[in-house]
């Protein structure tokens, strides 16, 4: 039953007036990455500020690793590592000085922090640069070194706030594959998680979990399931294929010249719901099983506007299509 | 009680002071400059006031009675004119802060017993005023005294007449009347409830303004530990001062330190708690360190004023004295200048003390409560 790491539930908070956070169930397991995804408001920063404890909720109840954050919020954050959406490192502190700093803080003692500290930097990648002043990185290093600090004291739970807002796509890369490589190994207690060979130890059930919380939608995608929100409510939670699925047959995409004229063709049609670019095509979403009345309606009507289609065809919904979908939908 | 969390904070706090230049300028220079400017530029000892006369007799009694003036160091006798448009224009312009007006017939009168002088004081400044105002008439009486003693003797009598009533003084502990005496130890008040309350109030609430309290609130430490780690390095630092101060007033400005060390430490930690209390209180309601500074001045600039420094709380309004009991810098200051200046001990300033205890403990536990590790 407790198999969760992460159980919150009917979880609100209101600033003034305005509900950001309006009522969020949220079950996460051990060695999970649950994506929170939703366009900026929607209240997925104040949920994750709820699930640290940063933040008090107006209503509701979270429990991480079994400790109620009502009674028991410091034995709770033992467990957690939190990477806040803005850089909260000390920027005139050097990145081990801020490692250390932090390591000590959450209760490793001066043999242990050293050791730690430089497996985890070189497991970022950040070992040449321990020395440098936090201030002096590049904004994918900041939330490397983020990352690490958070790393330092191997929590079981990783709530990660838009880590890779604003930062390359390399680095984005890299970021993923750490997060990736911490959630496959298994967890803590006492062997390193970072070592070659961290075996599962007894009792332990399974590894680290991730929160992480994302406006990318391929980054979406790399979760283990992905919690859509929207106005402080999370209105569609699923793995990726899931949602995906909820538009099959949906998403046309359709590629021609001009694309106005195709655009606009595709708006005109009653069955479309939407029109989307990517790139140099446009992905058409359609009502359920109209997918075949619709491409031959549209493809006579474009060509008798005189423009050309290079491709009209079905195509398995990407998560945007999802994301967009889900954006436009109405919620009670 | 001291645990390796606390610890880290201290350490991290004294790395950051050390990195950040402008801190470290406040924390050792400003004390001095602060000294340096209160010890000479404050000193409220009023002497060389330029005073204009205006002769009319031009006599030996008239020049005798300038002499007397010039003996006493209060008045250089700068100007001589010759008409009112002179001395007042001399007065309207600041060159002078005083005329003396001696009449054509003072000789005359001076035999029969009645002479008068006029004098004109400039009262835009009113300490000086003041001081010109009360030394012209002790030069007057004292001259007074003097002509009627020599009369006396003229007339061949052989007592002297004494003045009905003499006062003797004796000052202790300042005979000179040094204002270096009295203003250091303020200063050394002053400076603790400052430089310390704004630091901690802008070093707290920076972990707010950079977003680092928030990786500060998701770790396990507790807020006193917080509380703790972020204070005690300013203690330490207003420690560092208070010594500072101290020596450069002994040194320097020659300041007696009197009373005995451990005391001193003593009452500096009592009224050091008070003012990071302060400090603490500020930070709990301010987001940025703009805020924070402002909030700190809002509490502090009153203080200072109402504490005794600058004006002595005997002449406030009733009102004012009261609130002056608000104000823990009032009992530092008694503590301080009697510990310094008269060496008393703990019995002479035990209700001070009793006094700043009970102020530390109510705006620390006040401030400590306010105090949440949260973001709201």
């Amino acid at each position: 039953m407790t198999n969760y790491l992460v159980q919150a539930s009917n979880l609100h908070k209101n600033f003034g007036s305005v509900h950001a956070v309006n009522g969020v169930d949220l079950n996460v397991k051990s060695g999970e990455i649950y994506g929170l995804v939703g366009s900026d408001g929607a209240g997925k920063t104040t949920t994750m500020r709820l699930l640290v404890g940063a933040l008090l909720p107006t209503q509701g109840e979270v429990s991480i690793c079994g400790y109620d954050l009502q009674t028991h919020v410091e034995l709770a954050r033992s467990t957690i590592g939190y990477l806040s959406q803005r850089f909260s490192m000390y920027e005139d502190l050097t990145v081990l000085e801020n490692i250390r700093f932090f390591a000590e803080i959450r209760g490793l003692s001066s043999s242990e922090w050293l050791p730690r500290s430089m497996e985890i930097l070189e497991f970022v990648g950040l070992s040449n640069f321990k020395d440098r002043r936090a201030g002096q990185l590049s904004g994918g290093m900041k939330q490397k070194l983020g990352l690490a600090s958070a790393l330092v004291t191997r929590p079981r739970l990783l709530l990660l706030d838009e880590p890779t807002t604003g930062v390359d796509p390399v680095t984005r890369q890299d970021f993923w594959q750490l997060v990736i490589k911490l959630v496959s190994q298994s967890i803590p207690d006492s062997p390193p998680i970072f070592g070659e060979n961290g075996g599962m130890p007894e009792g332990q059930g399974g590894g680290v979990s991730v929160i992480i919380s994302t406006p990318y939608m391929d980054e979406a995608s790399r979760c283990h399931r992905v919690g859509f929100m929207k106005a402080g409510k999370i209105i569609a939670e699923d793995t990726p294929s899931n949602l995906r699925a909820r538009l099959n047959g949906r998403v046309l995409e359709l590629r021609g010249n001009p694309i106005n004229t195709l655009r606009h063709a595709a708006h005109q049609d009653q069955d479309v719901e939407d029109v989307a670019a990517f790139g140099d095509k446009l992905h058409v979403r359609i009502r359920e099983g109209k997918s075949d009345l619709v491409i031959k309606r549209l493809s006579d009507q474009i060509k008798s506007v005189g423009a050309t289609i290079t491709e009209l065809r079905v195509i398995p919904p990407a998560l945007e299509d999802v994301f967009i979908a889900l954006s436009e939908s109405n919620h009670d | 009680m001291f645990n390796s969390r606390i610890f880290s904070i201290i350490r991290k706090e004294f790395l950051q002071i050390f990195r950040d230049p402008r801190t470290l300028a406040m924390i050792i220079i400003m004390p001095i400059m602060q000294l340096f400017l209160l010890g000479y530029a404050a000193t409220t000892d009023v002497k060389n006031i330029s005073m204009t006369v205006w002769d009319q007799s031009q006599t030996a009694q008239s020049r005798a009675l300038l002499d007397a003036f010039r003996a006493a160091d209060y008045f250089t006798l700068d100007y001589s004119v010759g008409s009112q448009e002179e001395y007042q224009k001399l007065i309207e312009s600041g060159d002078t802060r005083v005329a003396l007006v001696i009449p054509p017939d003072y000789d005359r009168r001076m035999i029969e017993g009645d002479a008068q002088v006029l004098m004109v004081l400039d009262g835009s400044d009113a300490t000086v005023g003041a001081t010109a105002l009360s030394t012209a008439r002790l030069v007057g009486q004292a001259y007074s005294t003097k002509i009627l003693g020599e009369q006396a003797l003229l007339s061949g009598r052989s007592k002297v007449p004494a003045a009905p009533v003499e006062v003797r003084t004796q000052v202790w502990y300042n005979p000179d009347l040094n204002s270096a005496f009295f203003n250091i130890p303020g200063v050394i008040g002053m400076i603790l409830s400052f430089i310390t309350s704004i630091l901690t109030a802008t070093t707290i609430v920076r972990e707010r303004e950079r977003g680092t309290i928030e990786q500060l609130i998701v770790t396990p430490i507790r807020s006193w530990e917080l509380i703790a780690g972020k204070l005690l390095p300013y203690v330490i630092l207003g420690f560092i001062e208070t010594a500072e101060i101290l020596l450069i007033g002994h040194w320097w400005f020659g300041v007696p330190i009197r009373g005995s060390g451990g005391l001193i430490v003593l009452t500096s930690g009592l009224f050091l708690m008070s003012s990071l209390g302060i400090g603490l209180f500020a930070s709990t309601m301010a987001n940025t360190q703009q805020e924070a500074m402002m909030t700190v001045m809002m509490f502090n600039l009153p203080m200072i004023f109402l504490s005794g420094f600058f004006f002595p709380i005997a002449a406030m309004p009733k009102f004012l004295q009261i609130v002056s009991y608000a104000i823990p810098l009032r009992y530092y200051l008694i503590i301080i200048r009697s510990l310094l200046i008269k060496g008393v001990g703990i019995v002479a300033i035990q209700s001070e003390v009793i006094a700043l205890v009970v102020f530390g403990v109510v705006i620390m536990g006040a401030a400590s409560l306010r105090f949440r590790k949260r973001l709201d």
